[in-house]
């Protein structure tokens, strides 16, 4: 998703860009995730300002192909199950506020004005109309193919190609080298690898989450509904399995269900306590879920770097090589203002934002 | 566990499941068969329900005595309650847990240690029958077997002792049938996937309509006693299972208009050497042969379906010849009237529960040793769900499945003498399979036939054109991108039906998606699977909102 929307706005930017993936388009994490585009769960800072211009990229682009992508501006509702978490709540939402996010606070007897089946007893929610989602896939998908860009699927890069003054000069694949002036490292989870290639360090590893799907129903779920406590699982740092559901439908009929969080490598076996979560938090917001079934379950390994952000912009360690990489579980969301940001900087023009947040030499060699 | 005893759970009472199950129990097992279905026998001694008034079993022929073997011999265990067979028990996930010590055991009352029920080595012939066909023709037996043993819910969880060489516990997970809406869990020592395959369908114009049924629907249809006699049918497609279809439907009465298949299956012959070595399978494919011409069945060969015509339902299909690249000759269209029309195109392994078990998968399959174990600990497959190759093939590992189980938990080498016959069929088995497998193929260029407005997921409703559009316009190259970018393969099927069309219309390898649930399992049951409360499910919820 991330190379996609580089490829979008640097051939905007009047760039000639080809796409290198060894698999096909979306076939690492983006195909393996959710395309929920939240403001609503990031607190003030860095990481809520990318939020912020990439939802605004992404409406942009809804105008003429929200259906293709299944955009929807559909918003979100965090739920707060007690007074002290709705309390706890209100403050983050306070702050999200003088951020420039949208909140409106919602009552318990209004809560099911906005989601009907929800349990009951439920101490209140703030409605935040600027979450929104896409179909990460399709998404790709259709942005590469607006970008024009040259796609070279099913081709491994092996090495990046280093001028003897140790600027890069393009990369080197299973099939044949390719010559260019800039290098993107838009390789997600496996961007410490490709970071490798280069000769530097990235410490990107991988992080767990499950999915479980339902079967098709007519909508009952209109926003994305989730718990409070899920704000304070995104920025832990704990290892431990943490899951909150985030319940929503899709304009295909089936709800998802997600995601679990977990450092356990790339293990890709089931694993039915994490699962069981997800559809244990789930049917504890919505009851009636307890009877619909779930049809599959699916998992991913989001990218994450230690302090939680994303590395977006050169690496003066390596002249020519710029990282767009390491969203975690918002890769999809910020795939947009992150392809602007690195078009702006590849065209020579000052980002929208400032990089020093996102630079990809910020950790210390042990980080690594 | 109270009784010291060590527990297997065998998933599909088909005749791999049966075989394992048999000997393993005569040496000492405790053995658990779970099966979807409600009566033992899997896909070939599946039988008409008891009450509809078939038939009486046609001749004593070979593989008749053998299924009434294994029958006697499940029917011995289930009395000494060696045995337990869940019918009616869907099981949706096979967990690795850690054994637990304590707590009651399964089949309470086991005591008699039936250590030679099933004959030890394979001296009855079990894993050797011979394969003369006409399973379609079984029937109930009145007074035949029927398991005691099947007790929902309150034997639910069990929990066995620690395995000498150290293998972890299993959990195995099932809904109860047929509404699938309760779970039930049962732990054992070790597992054996013995789940076998389905059928493999690829889609043509025409081919939802009412009146086209699988190769092993019509089967169904047969052995449910629901075939109306008069009817007009014509069997397409490729591979040895039209054979049997065509001639049971004939014998029940049905007008079978014509046997398309699309391949010459005279070519086996130049395969003589194996040919030779399977006089029964020969005996087997002369018989349905001898079949086809006494009920008048018009074999063609080297033919292919092009159409199925009609309005509200079939009326009639349309075949055509083949040129040698597998394509339809122009001008060579003939249309046969018929009211059903019976399509098959060979079989794919279930493979599951034994991805989710984390279990390597052979291409399609899962990958076995020469002991039937998969690369996970403690877990075994037999049957089908290793390779499509018929029943002899099955019941032949299914018996070394169960003998190398029961020596391994006890932590020791099985008895390689005491297996010989067995080894000997499965090789002879599987080369043979291997010979059918190089005959029989769907046409190189099937997918022609299939037009932009063909539906090929029928789950989500998406269409060959929509398939070839991701191809060309979006980038996608194999199933999962097509699936990611058109959905098909995403609903109540999970792609099983479509992905070997979606692989054709793509013209990519077949590579299963991971389906990590066997089953649609309700959430509330999910979020209950494993704990404590699992033995409760369903209770007191609320109904679901229309
Ligand atoms: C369960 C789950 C739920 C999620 N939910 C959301 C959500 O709701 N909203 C959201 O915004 N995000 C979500 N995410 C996170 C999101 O999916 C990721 O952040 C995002 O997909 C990352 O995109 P990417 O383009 O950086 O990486 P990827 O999509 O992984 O792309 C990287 C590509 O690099 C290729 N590559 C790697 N190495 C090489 C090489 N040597 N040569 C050639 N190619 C190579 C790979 O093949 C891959 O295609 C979720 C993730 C998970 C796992
Ligand atoms: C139409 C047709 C005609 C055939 N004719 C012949 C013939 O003439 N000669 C011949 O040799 N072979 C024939 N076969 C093939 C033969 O039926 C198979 O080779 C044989 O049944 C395979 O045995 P198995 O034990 O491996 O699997 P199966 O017989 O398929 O048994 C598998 C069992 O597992 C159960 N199961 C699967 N998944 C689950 C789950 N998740 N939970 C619980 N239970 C599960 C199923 O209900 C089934 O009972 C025919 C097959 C078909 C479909």
């Amino acid at each position: 998703m991330v190379g996609a929307a580089c490829a979008l706005y640097a051939a905007r930017a009047g760039l000639a860009v080809a796409v290198v993936d060894r698999g096909p388009v979306a076939g690492g994490t983006t195909g393996a995730g959710e395309g929920n585009l939240l403001v609503s769960d990031k607190e003030p800072g860095p990481e809520l300002d990318l939020a912020l211009l990439s939802g605004r990229l992404w409406a942009d682009l809804a105008e003429e192909r929200a259906e293709a992508i299944e955009y929807e501006a559909k918003g979100g509702v965090v739920v707060a199950p007690t007074p002290e978490s709705l309390a706890a709540l209100e403050a983050f939402a306070a702050g999200q506020r003088t951020a420039g996010v949208l909140t409106e606070p919602v009552a318990t007897d209004q809560l099911h004005d906005l989601e009907p089946y929800l349990a009951p007893g439920l101490a209140g929610a703030v409605h935040y109309p600027q979450d929104t989602q896409v179909m990460p896939a399709l998404a790709a998908a259709h942005l590469l193919r607006a970008s024009g860009a040259r796609l070279l699927t099913g081709r491994t890069v092996t090495e990046v190609l280093r001028a003897r003054d140790g600027s890069v000069r393009g990369v080197r694949t299973d099939r044949g080298d390719l010559y260019a002036p800039a290098v993107v490292n838009a390789a997600g989870t496996w961007g410490a690898e490709v970071a490798s290639l280069a000769g530097v360090t990235l410490p990107v590893l991988p992080r767990r989450g499950f999915v479980l799907v339902t079967e098709p129903l007519p909508r009952r779920v209109r926003h994305k509904v989730y718990a409070a406590d899920y704000v304070a699982d995104v920025a832990s740092d704990s290892a431990a399995l943490q899951t909150s559901p985030v319940v929503e439908g899709t304009a295909a009929g089936p709800i998802l269900i997600g995601a679990s969080r977990e450092r356990v490598g790339f293990d890709r076996s089931f694993s039915l306590p994490v699962v069981r979560e997800l559809a244990e938090g789930a049917t504890r917001l919505f009851p009636f879920l307890s009877q619909v079934r779930a049809l599959r379950t699916y998992l991913g390994f989001r990218p994450y770097l230690p302090d939680h952000l994303p590395a977006i912009g050169p690496d003066p360690r390596a002249p020519g090589l710029f990282h767009a990489c390491g969203h975690e579980g918002a890769g999809i969301g910020l795939s947009t203002g992150t392809g602007q940001l690195i078009a702006q900087v590849l065209a020579g023009r000052t980002p929208d934002l400032d990089l020093a947040p996102f630079r990809p030499d910020r950790f210390s060699e042990e980080a690594a | 566990m109270t009784d010291g005893r060590h527990h297997l759970a065998v998933i599909g009472a088909g005749p791999a499941g049966l075989a394992a199950s048999l000997a393993a129990a005569a040496r000492g097992i405790h053995v658990t068969l779970i099966d979807s279905a409600a009566a033992a026998g899997g896909q070939f001694y599946r039988r008409p329900a008891s009450g509809l008034g078939a038939r009486r079993p046609r001749a004593l022929h070979h593989q008749w005595r053998t299924w009434e073997r294994l029958e006697r011999g499940l029917a011995e265990h289930l009395e000494a309650g060696t045995i337990r067979h869940l019918t009616d028990h869907h099981v949706w996930l096979v967990e690795r847990t850690e054994p637990t010590i304590a707590g009651a055991g399964v089949g309470a009352g086991a005591s008699a240690d039936a250590g030679d029920g099933d004959g030890d080595g394979d001296g009855d012939g079990d894993g050797d029958g011979d394969g003369d066909g006409d399973g379609e023709e079984a029937e109930a037996e009145p007074g035949a077997t029927r398991h005691g043993a099947t007790r929902h819910g309150a034997s639910a969880t069990h929990t066995v002792p620690a395995v000498p060489v150290g293998d972890p516990g299993f959990t195995v997970h099932a809904l109860l049938g047929p509404l699938q809406e309760r779970s039930v869990a049962v732990r054992a020592d070790a597992v054996l996937l013995a789940t076998g395959g389905y059928e493999k369908v690829l889609p043509f114009p025409g081919w939802t309509l009412p009146g086209v049924v699988t190769a092993g629907g019509a089967q169904a249809m047969l052995k449910g006693g629901l075939v109306v006699p008069g009817r007009t049918a014509v069997v397409v497609g490729t591979g040895p299972l039209l054979l049997p279809v065509a001639t049971g439907l004939a014998a029940a009465g049905v007008e079978v208009a014509a046997l398309v298949e699309s391949v010459d299956p005279r070519r086996l012959l130049r395969g003589a050497g194996t040919l030779a070595a399977q006089p029964g399978k020969v005996a087997e494919g002369a018989r349905y042969a001898a079949q086809l011409l006494r009920h008048r069945v018009p074999f063609i060969h080297l033919h292919t379906v092009v159409e199925a015509h009609g309005e509200e339902r079939l009326e009639a299909v349309t075949v055509a010849a083949l040129d040698p690249d597998g394509r339809v000759r122009p001008g060579t269209e003939r249309r046969i009237p018929c009211d059903t029309l019976a399509v098959g195109h060979g079989m794919i392994p279930h493979t599951d529960l034994a991805e989710a078990l984390g279990c390597r998968i052979d291409g399609s399959k899962v990958d076995v040793d020469e002991e039937q174990r998969t690369d996970v600990p403690g877990v075994w497959a037999a049957g089908e769900t290793t390779g499509i190759g018929g029943a002899a093939l099955s019941l032949a590992e299914g018996h070394l499945a169960g003998w190398s189980i029961a020596a391994r938990l006890s932590g020791a080498e099985p008895d390689a003498r005491a297996a010989t016959r067995a080894v000997k069929s499965r090789t002879r088995m599987r080369s043979f399979a291997a010979a059918l497998d190089a005959v029989y193929a769907p046409p190189a260029h099937w997918s022609d036939q299939v037009t932009d407005d063909t539906v090929v997921c029928r789950c989500e409703e998406v269409t060959g054109g929509r398939i070839r559009e991701a191809v060309a316009d979006l980038g996608a190259g194999d199933v999962r991108t097509v699936k990611l970018l058109t959905r098909a393969g995403m609903g109540w099927c999970q792609g099983r039906i479509c992905e070997p069309a979606v692989a054709g219309l793509v013209g990519c390898e077949q590579t299963p998606a991971r389906r990590l649930l066997a089953r649609p399992v309700p959430l509330g049951v999910l979020a209950r699977a494993g704990t404590d409360d699992d033995r409760t499910p369903g209770a007191g919820l609320p109904p679901i909102p229309r």
